[in-house]
């Protein structure tokens, strides 16, 4: 492998970092500030996809379907919140486990009485559609550099949130001590149902930006669902710090791997997973 | 009391003894068994094997070789792990005379075995894979698609023929895609071709960007693919988007652009596939296939309809010849193994090992269509290796 191609494969690899990123990141909200394990977080991936398909058609553009397709996604977390997750808080994980499968069934078959079963394609915006050369003789596409800045530009979003707001400041404390937030006045409800809608959001926007280049297609979310658990677990549960790094390590490993080891590269990115829960058992990054 | 007991349930037992025999007796119609997938992703290809089969039994009066058409149905789902008990349901519960399905190859092998097992016919009208009319091969087993080293064996030809001297192979690590490789290598290495490298990546994954970057560096004349439904439009739009679209050819299976060109944006504009049908024949049965199709369904047909409709025609051909007598087994294989199918794929026969010796074509994607470019291989036959049939 020439330096070219190697440099080439580390944009591959940290650009599907990054996508993989802005899925796990609502997932790791949500997994660690509420302790809900939400199986159901591939839907809203994919339910991001084809409400980019939907959207895109009806309007005729991919970019007024974004802020389209973001204020919806924020509705239904709002309100799956309510209707569903407010009363798993205090449950086990295996009845939260059973419930958000069955919204995976729910979701599938409402996709498919909806949209159908057949594949769709999403256009991209022309001004995004050519491809950059790169030296070589190759070409990288523009989209996937552009899905890459906006993917970082997310991750600052959410990290300036955490860290410097104080909101933030609410959100991390009632990870802490739901009770004693509570006692302080705050409004621990509103604000759970708040960060479950921005998590459902992030997963909308990762489904609806990657439609383009992945087209749109039934059990989507499934295969994303275990790569973010994968990520999340391995980042520490909560962190968003640990969910960008765990991102763009998995990121690296599937895209050597498949280089490298063809054979092996299912087993992988999992063979990473147990090697650095051997050594950290906690995940990279403690939550908080 | 003891003794009335008794005789009652003697009665009973004989009165359901007889009724039990009544169907068998008096075989007024053929019971044709639907294996198929009626839900999930390949519910449209379900219903299109379905169509084209009442189609060409409709065509007939709703008969064949005298004896009127009833059906059954079963959701297979797309499960392999649920298939050996669905066909078993059919075999034993509805007790069908013949069995037809269906599109995913591991239930359809799982169907085989159950076929071969209770010497139930068993009409394979869409899986591909190579062991149903290879190591599986059986007297009550025939196929009305193909096999999945048929497309390949006959791009790796096409390829070879238009001079193209490195390729590179790309699927996903199954058995489908593994069978539709080895057939393009075949093929094309035959000609004089050389295949440089073969990638591939688990299934279902669509990954691919890091793959296209290794083809963009070992810079092949072209890429064999096989790719069906969700990953086959994002593999297209990938390869248009690397900018390798000018730069190397795409080959591949025809299931690649089947279905999928209108997902795909205008990244399937001008690739070449081969398969056994194109959206543009110009034969008369097809003209009139697709005609009536579109007028009984109000849908346009396609491969999958198509071979439901020849899977009717081959059982229609085997009871013509033993006028409707199920029990003339012999007479009704040795039929349909001589028969000679008149598709709307063009005329086809049938090998040894019960599979379609028949033409492939070159297609070339246009438009929304995969026209004809012509005959790739004339009447090609799968090798059927590790059939003992043949």
């Amino acid at each position: 492998m020439d330096l070219t191609t190697f440099l080439i494969q580390c944009l591959n690899s940290v650009q599907y970092g990054l996508l993989l990123f802005l899925v796990a990141s609502g997932l790791t909200l949500i997994f660690g500030i509420m302790g809900v394990i939400n199986l159901a977080h591939g839907s809203f991936y994919m339910v991001g996809a084809y409400l980019a398909f939907a959207l895109a058609s009806l309007t005729g553009s991919l970019l007024i379907a974004l802020p389209l397709g973001l204020v919806l996604a924020v509705a239904l977390g709002y309100l799956l919140e309510w209707v569903f997750f407010s009363y798993l808080y205090e449950r086990d994980h295996l009845q939260q486990v059973l419930m958000t499968f069955g919204l995976i069934l729910v979701a599938e078959e409402l996709r498919s009485l909806l949209a159908g079963d057949d594949v769709h394609g999403v256009p991209m915006p022309d001004f995004l559609s050519g491809a950059v050369a790169i030296g070589n003789g190759m070409t990288y596409p523009v989209y996937r550099l552009a899905l890459s800045l906006v993917c970082l530009g997310v991750a600052a979003g959410i990290w300036w949130v955490i860290r410097r707001t104080k909101l933030g400041m609410m959100v991390r404390a009632g990870a802490t001590n739901r009770e004693m937030v509570q006692s302080l006045g705050i409004n621990i409800t509103l604000l759970y149902r708040v960060v479950f809608a921005a998590g459902v959001a992030l997963a909308v926007l990762a489904g609806m930006l990657a439609a383009p280049v992945s087209s749109v297609y039934p059990k989507m979310g499934d295969g994303v669902l275990i790569l973010c658990f994968v990520i999340v677990v391995i980042g520490g549960i909560g962190s968003i710090q640990g969910a960008m790094l765990a991102a763009l390590l998995i990121g690296f490993v599937d895209t050597f791997g498949k280089v490298f080891w063809q054979e092996g590269a299912g087993a992988m990115v999992y063979l990473a997973m147990a090697v650095i829960l051997l050594w950290k058992p906690e995940g990279l990054f403690k939550a908080g | 009391m003891n003794f009335a007991t008794t005789l009652a349930r003697t009665l009973i037992a004989t009165a359901v003894a007889g009724l039990c025999a009544l169907p068998a007796t008096a075989q007024e119609k053929i019971k044709v068994g639907f294996m198929l997938p009626y839900t999930g992703t390949y519910a449209a290809l379900g219903v299109a094997i379905e169509n084209g089969f009442r189609q060409y039994v409709d065509e007939q009066g709703g008969k064949l070789g005298g004896k009127a058409v009833e059906y059954v149905k079963v959701d297979d789902e797309s499960d392999p792990s649920k298939a050996a008990d669905n066909a078993n349901k059919l075999v034993k519960r509805d007790n069908v005379d013949v069995m037809v399905g269906t599109v995913h190859s591991g239930v359809a092998m799982a169907m085989a075995k159950v076929a071969k097992d209770n010497n139930t016919l068993l009409l394979v009208a869409n899986a591909g894979a190579d062991a149903i009319t290879g190591p599986l091969c059986a007297p009550n087993v025939f196929r009305s698609s193909f096999s999945n080293w048929q497309p390949g064996y006959a791009m790796g030809k096409v390829a070879a023929d238009r001079k193209i001297k490195t390729a590179v192979t790309l699927t996903w690590k199954y058995a489908a895609g593994d069978e539709s490789v080895r057939g393009f290598k075949e093929g094309f290495e035959a000609g004089g071709g050389k295949v440089l490298k073969e990638l591939n990546l688990p299934f279902p994954n669509v990954e691919f960007q890091a793959l296209l970057t290794e083809i963009a560096s070992i810079k092949p004349d072209a890429v064999y693919v096989f790719f069906a439904g969700g990953g086959a439009p994002k593999l297209m739009k990938d390869w248009a988007a690397a900018g390798l679209k000018d730069k190397i050819q795409l080959i591949g299976a025809g299931f690649l652009t089947d279905g999928t060109i209108e997902a795909a944006g205008g990244a399937a504009e001008g690739l070449l596939t081969t398969l056994h049908y194109a959206d543009d024949l110009t034969n008369a049965k097809d003209r009139a296939f697709r005609l009536q199709y579109a007028k009984t369904y109000k849908l346009q047909p396609d491969v999958y309809a198509v071979q439901g409709y020849d899977a009717a025609q081959m059982l229609g051909a085997g009871l013509v010849a033993v006028k409707g007598d199920l029990k003339n087994r012999d007479g009704l294989v040795k039929a349909i193994e001589s028969a000679k199918i008149d598709s709307p794929r063009g005329p086809f026969t049938l090998s040894k090992a019960h599979n379609p010796v028949q033409d492939l074509y070159l297609r070339k994607v246009v438009g929304k269509l995969n026209k004809n470019e012509g005959v790739a291989v004339k009447g090609l036959a799968d090798p059927a290796r590790g059939c003992k049939a043949s």
